[in-house]
């Protein structure tokens, strides 16, 4: 047993030094930019850059509307499925599979070629029309994720119940919807809105395919350009990232663990 | 009646999945007039670049998968079975779940600062060992290179897929080994390994996926000059560079293809292993 974990040490160090080599070689390599002394110039430049935060809000903002267009497409439809067509569950989890199956390259593809401005559903031809594809294509990779965490999150609440209470007291579907469900899940929408932020954020191909100012294209610009920038922006991702996820982690902690419901 | 619930779902689905795929598909099946014929499902296999590119991607895809899976079980029961702290167990998954999300362009971007020409750990190499990385052949920009940066998000989704897993090794079962003579050894060989095996395979085939479907990454590393799949496609989408659009189409048929087929088996992998999770 003591030669078990002595082996257990040695591999957790070895993985320790994988994953926090890069991270602390980013770092210091982000504090080089001015000669002979660490400095944080390279944030500051970052910061400073008008185009960063042009491209830093736009994503932030897209972010945003993927997560609103996300629970307006997955709440009702997993509380539906749940009340009404639980038949349809295996047919709808599977088409809440199909982003992880079908490269986003690939389903980007297939937007520019049907939503041309010649197609009868032109979204590339106006500005405004190809922001609202990418929160679309936003909204459909982050399908899987969206689902899952509602569906997680649905299950531990009596939904039945719930909603003939509401019903008997005059309430329509959306509020219904709006006001009962959707408050009751708001732990669990809240972890998807989060890893959708996470994943939106710095999100490249989508975005350099439909030729959207959006952070992730800003990025690779500036990292086949400038030498330090880069990694000052490496590091502010990796924070990025942490934090959602901490948030996540947070979350969990406040949602109920197990189903209060008869069935 | 009912089906209103679900009708904005399914539109949703059909328009901005399910359609833009058919679309790709059936062009892979035609030619510039319209007219079927499997050229292009040929040209994928005859034409050399095509074939080395998806010859490149499933070698990175497969050795990232089959590595990060090997590592992140090795840190899995490290962490669960090797008598740590706990405190090492909850550092190591909140970090799995930040670092398998971490990919893409700043990825890159720290791998380079860490074994690019001037990263930190080359630097250190020259100073301290007089080890020219570099100059021994060394180089970041190429495919092992590439699998070694995704490894980064590999081995940690592992992690946080596999360790379930390992939790739902019983403790009785070992007991159960032990009372009836088993050695260490005969306990992982008769009874660990055959249990844990179908979600092993299964996670391989997942992360193989990950990383097939990937471009940013590779993309923001190496510019154009490694000829994956995903960057050729990409090339493709820009400026049609096959000279054929239905031959773009057929590149991304093939890709899908691919990944689905790793997907059947990954479902039947998940539904064998399930039986043990209970």
């Amino acid at each position: 047993m003591r030669s078990g974990r002595f082996w257990a040490w040695v591999t957790f160090v070895l993985g320790a030094c994988y994953f926090f080599i890069p991270l602390i070689a980013t770092f210091e390599f982000s504090l080089r930019m001015k000669r002979g002394e660490y400095s944080f110039e390279a944030y500051k430049v970052v910061f400073g850059d008008p185009r960063f935060q042009a491209t830093f809000t736009y994503s932030a903002v897209v972010a945003v509307l993927t997560i609103i267009l996300g629970v307006l497409i997955v709440v009702p439809t997993a509380y539906w499925i749940r009340l009404r067509m639980p038949q349809l569950r295996p047919v709808v989890e599977f088409v809440t599979l199909l982003p992880l199956i079908i490269p986003a390259i690939v389903i980007v593809f297939g937007y520019i070629r049907m939503y041309g401005s010649s197609s009868p559903l032109p979204f590339l031809a106006t500005a405004r029309g190809t922001d609202a594809l990418l929160v679309i294509g936003y909204a459909t990779l982050a399908l899987p994720y969206m689902y899952r965490a509602v569906d997680t999150g649905l299950r531990t609440i009596d939904v039945r119940t719930l909603t003939e209470a509401a019903q008997i007291l005059g309430a329509g579907w959306t509020t219904i919807v709006a006001r009962i469900i959707l408050p009751n899940v708001l732990i669990s929408v809240l972890s998807g809105a989060f890893l959708t932020f996470a994943i939106v954020i710095g999100e490249f191909t989508l975005a350099s395919l439909l030729n959207r100012p959006a952070f992730g294209p800003y990025m690779q610009l500036i990292g086949a350009n400038r030498a330090y920038e880069p990694a000052a922006l490496a590091i502010i991702a990796f924070i990025i990232t942490w934090g959602c996820m901490s948030v996540i982690q947070v979350l969990a902690r406040f949602a109920p663990k197990s189903a209060n419901q008869p069935n | 009646m009912q089906w209103l619930g679900v009708a904005p779902f399914f539109l949703f689905a059909l328009l901005f999945l399910i359609l833009p795929t058919l679309y790709l598909v059936v062009g892979a099946f035609q030619n510039a007039q319209g007219e079927y014929t499997l050229d292009n499902i040929a040209q994928l296999f005859l034409d050399a670049s095509i074939r080395n590119s998806y010859w490149v991607s499933i070698k990175i895809s497969f050795w990232s998968a089959t590595l990060g899976a090997i590592f992140g079980l090795a840190l899995a029961v490290a962490i669960v079975r090797g008598g740590l702290p706990s405190w090492v167990r909850s550092a190591t998954m909140t970090f799995s779940g930040v670092a398998s999300n971490f990919a893409g362009v700043p990825l890159a971007f720290a791998f380079l600062a860490t074994l690019g020409r001037l990263g930190l750990v080359t630097i250190l190499m020259r100073d301290l060992f007089g080890l020219n990385i570099y100059g021994m052949g060394f180089n970041i920009l190429t495919s092992w290179g590439l699998i070694v940066v995704y490894l980064y998000f590999q081995i940690p989704l592992m992690i946080v897929i596999i360790t379930p897993a390992i939790d739902g090794l019983k403790k009785e079962w070992g007991e159960a080994a032990a009372t009836l003579g088993a050695t260490t050894w005969q306990y992982w060989r008769m009874v660990v390994i055959p249990v844990l095996w179908p979600s092993f395979l299964g996670t391989v085939i997942l992360l193989f996926a990950n990383a097939f479907g990937a471009i940013a990454t590779a993309y923001a590393f190496t510019g154009s000059s490694l000829s994956i799949v995903p960057i050729k496609l990409y090339a493709q989408m820009r400026g049609d560079v096959l000279h054929n659009p239905n031959l773009g189409y057929a590149l991304a048929f093939g890709m899908i293809v691919i990944t689905g087929i790793a997907n059947v088996f990954y479902i039947w992998f998940r539904v064998r292993s399930e039986r043990w999770l209970k």
